[in-house]
């Protein structure tokens, strides 16, 4: 289309002219740097916001039992009430599609010593499919089991942070033997937790063992359930509304009664996480368009302006025998391979500032902050396709008038 | 080289239409030295522009090397321009971004011709104006006359039919404007038709044919400095 000849008139006309040079590719430059820039930021806020919910399974619907506050059915106010394995059974048989995993949850505060250092710690009585509501893994070692479940082992597994404070560095826990409230506990395994220190300082053990154990009962304090992932957020929310309708029934506690049995539903969370991250993309694309649309206004203006300026070279170039597509072509080409490298410059100015403020900017709630390379490529391409649409009319009218005017114009 | 027949040209302005060009009868053969004389709204740059291709006529027939010039689009005119016509301006019109030798080189660029072959040939035609040394320099560092001798070197290096200057000494003092009238004569003397525009007498002087216009019409053809010496 244009030989090594016309890239040398263009590139003799970028190199000779550079004030008209620099003024198109900054105004380029300085759109995409800005876009790049803004929709990094966009992202690193809505990565923060992610992240604070990404720490355990988003699919998770906890049933918390307390005292009743009306009284219903004959039965007085403040009655206490207790879920038990039957309780489970029922939860499970009646919304068996609905769940992925249940798990039994009690918790007690006990000191856990090894060897001489002792401290206080959380000690979770749980069903081995916590780890997958806790998204925790091992660090050592293994998870509890179903076998320590049927076997009532008395066996534990340590929070990494737990293992930390008790253990010597360089130690393996496995295998070793700790005291928990007085009872000699076998460590089988360390795991991680992404939640953060505090929940790599919880300690899990068999929910059977708890119960053996503390009381020699069947009572639950709390029950966790996984739903199938499969359900939609509105499905997830009706089925923990009904759930928790049906509990309310089964234990005679009044269906307005807000107390008694608290269902806390993370489908409701996740809504609302939807719907927030929902509004910052919202942001990013409001800014970013106007971003752009700064960027094509000021593109169109400075082609618009250069083939005012050069009307009288055009004139010139067309005297002596040049014709209006050579014209048109020059002035296309020029502009897009300025715009080109000016947009490509402004990506690299962009993504360099953000990787460089990336660290500084965590305390601002903006984490990670990054740009999807394609995005920005498009919006480089829309400023250089606009920049040659800009220019092309201003160009085919340069192409078009005749030399003696484009002479005399000047 | 250039035959017009009851050539007539108007502008539009606004409800009125301005009747430049009235019938104009005028033949210039090869290796001729015309100056077109008369004062400004007499129509001569309306004839030029008509001649070189700038501008269409309404009325009459134009023949330019034989052919009849009708029908005239963009690029077909900047195409018989690059191959027929070498223009000189009043006001050089050099690009003011290219120095002497690209500004001679470009019309060879746009004829397709290639670039070591472009650069000697605008050698040859700068150093045939004197300007060899200044084969480099940018339209800036050059006074008015070197800059007309480098736009007249710009318009022959195509080796056109004719060489059409729109008051070429307009812009350059009386002296400046005798060398370059020298030149143009000396271009003349090696067979190039070379047609003038002026409104001063003592640069028509200078040609070998004088045709006066007024008002749109012809009022005399002369011919003057018989050529028995040449």
């Amino acid at each position: 289309m244009f030989d090594l000849d016309g890239w040398q008139e263009i590139f003799q006309s970028i190199g000779k002219n550079k004030l008209r040079t620099v003024l198109s590719g900054l105004t380029i430059t300085f759109a995409i740097m800005l876009f790049t820039i803004l929709l990094g930021m966009g992202n690193g806020l809505k990565n923060t916001f992610a992240s604070f919910f990404s720490r355990d399974a988003e699919n998770a619907i906890f049933i918390m039992p307390n005292n009743t506050s009306k009284a219903y059915r004959g039965y007085q106010s403040g009655r206490r009430i207790e879920l038990r394995n039957k309780d489970v059974d029922y939860v499970l048989e009646n919304y068996q599609g609905n769940i992925e995993h249940i798990i039994r949850r009690n918790q007690r505060q006990v000191d856990i010593t090894y060897k001489n250092k002792k401290s206080n710690y959380s000690l979770i009585a749980v069903d081995p499919a916590i780890q997958f509501l806790e998204r925790a893994s091992p660090y050592e070692g293994r998870f509890i089991n179903k076998l320590d479940l049927n076997k009532r082992s008395k066996v534990i597994v340590l929070g990494r942070m737990t293992k930390k404070d008790l253990f010597p560095a360089g130690v393996s826990a496995v295998g070793k033997y700790v005291n928990v409230g007085g009872l000699a506990y076998k460590v089988v395994g360390v795991f991680t937790d992404p939640g953060g220190d505090n929940e790599e300082r919880l300690n899990y053990i068999p929910i059977t063992t708890s119960q053996a154990l503390y009381g020699n009962n069947d009572k639950v304090d709390q029950i966790n359930i996984l739903y199938n992932s499969k359900l939609s957020t509105a499905e997830a929310i009706a089925f923990g509304n009904n759930m928790l309708r049906d509990l309310k029934d089964r234990f005679d506690i009044a269906p307005r009664d807000q107390r008694a049995i608290r269902v806390q539903n993370r489908a409701e969370g996740v809504q609302a996480t939807k719907q927030t991250s929902g509004a910052l993309d919202m942001i990013v694309i409001i800014i970013s368009i106007g971003t752009l649309i700064a960027g094509i206004v000021g593109i169109s203006n400075i082609m618009i302006y250069i083939v005012k300026e050069r009307t009288k070279e055009l004139g010139i170039r067309k005297a002596i025998g040049a014709t209006p597509n050579s014209i048109v072509k020059m002035i296309m080409f020029e502009s897009m391979f300025i715009t080109s490298i000016a947009g490509y410059l402004g990506m690299l100015i962009g993504i360099g500032v953000l990787s460089y403020a990336a660290p500084g900017l965590e305390k601002y709630f903006i984490k990670d902050p990054n740009v999807d390379t394609g995005i920005v490529i498009f919006a480089t391409v829309l400023l250089v396709i606009s920049g040659l649409i800009a220019g092309y009319v201003p160009a085919r009218r340069a192409g078009k008038i005749k030399p003696i005017v484009a002479l005399n114009d000047a | 080289m250039i035959k017009i027949e009851n050539l007539h040209k108007s502008y539009p302005m606004g409800d009125e239409s301005l009747h430049v060009l009235k019938g104009l009868d005028l033949h210039i053969k090869e290796g001729e030295f015309v100056s077109i004389m008369g004062s400004s709204g007499s129509g001569k740059s309306t004839l030029l522009n008509i001649v070189g291709l700038l501008d269409v006529h309404d009325e009459g027939n134009y023949y330019l090397n034989g052919q009849l010039i009708e029908n005239l689009d963009e690029k077909k005119a900047a195409l018989l321009r690059n191959k027929f016509l070498g223009f000189v301006f009043q006001a050089f019109n050099l690009i003011t971004y290219k120095n002497a030798l690209e500004n001679v080189a470009l019309p060879l660029y746009y004829k397709g011709v290639g670039r070591k072959e472009r650069q000697k040939i605008a050698m040859e035609y700068l150093e045939k104006v004197g300007l060899g040394e200044w084969a480099n320099h940018l339209p800036s560092e050059l006074s008015g006359g070197q800059k007309q001798r480098v736009a007249i070197a710009r318009a022959l290096v195509t080796n056109p039919k004719v060489v059409l200057a729109d008051e070429p000494t307009g812009a350059l003092d009386s002296s400046t404007s005798h060398a370059v009238m020298e030149l143009l004569k000396e271009i003349n003397n090696e067979g190039m038709t070379v047609f003038v525009i002026t409104h001063e007498e003592d640069i028509a002087a200078e040609t070998d044919r004088i045709v006066r216009l007024k008002d749109g019409i012809i009022i005399s053809d002369e011919k003057v400095n018989k050529k028995v010496e040449a």
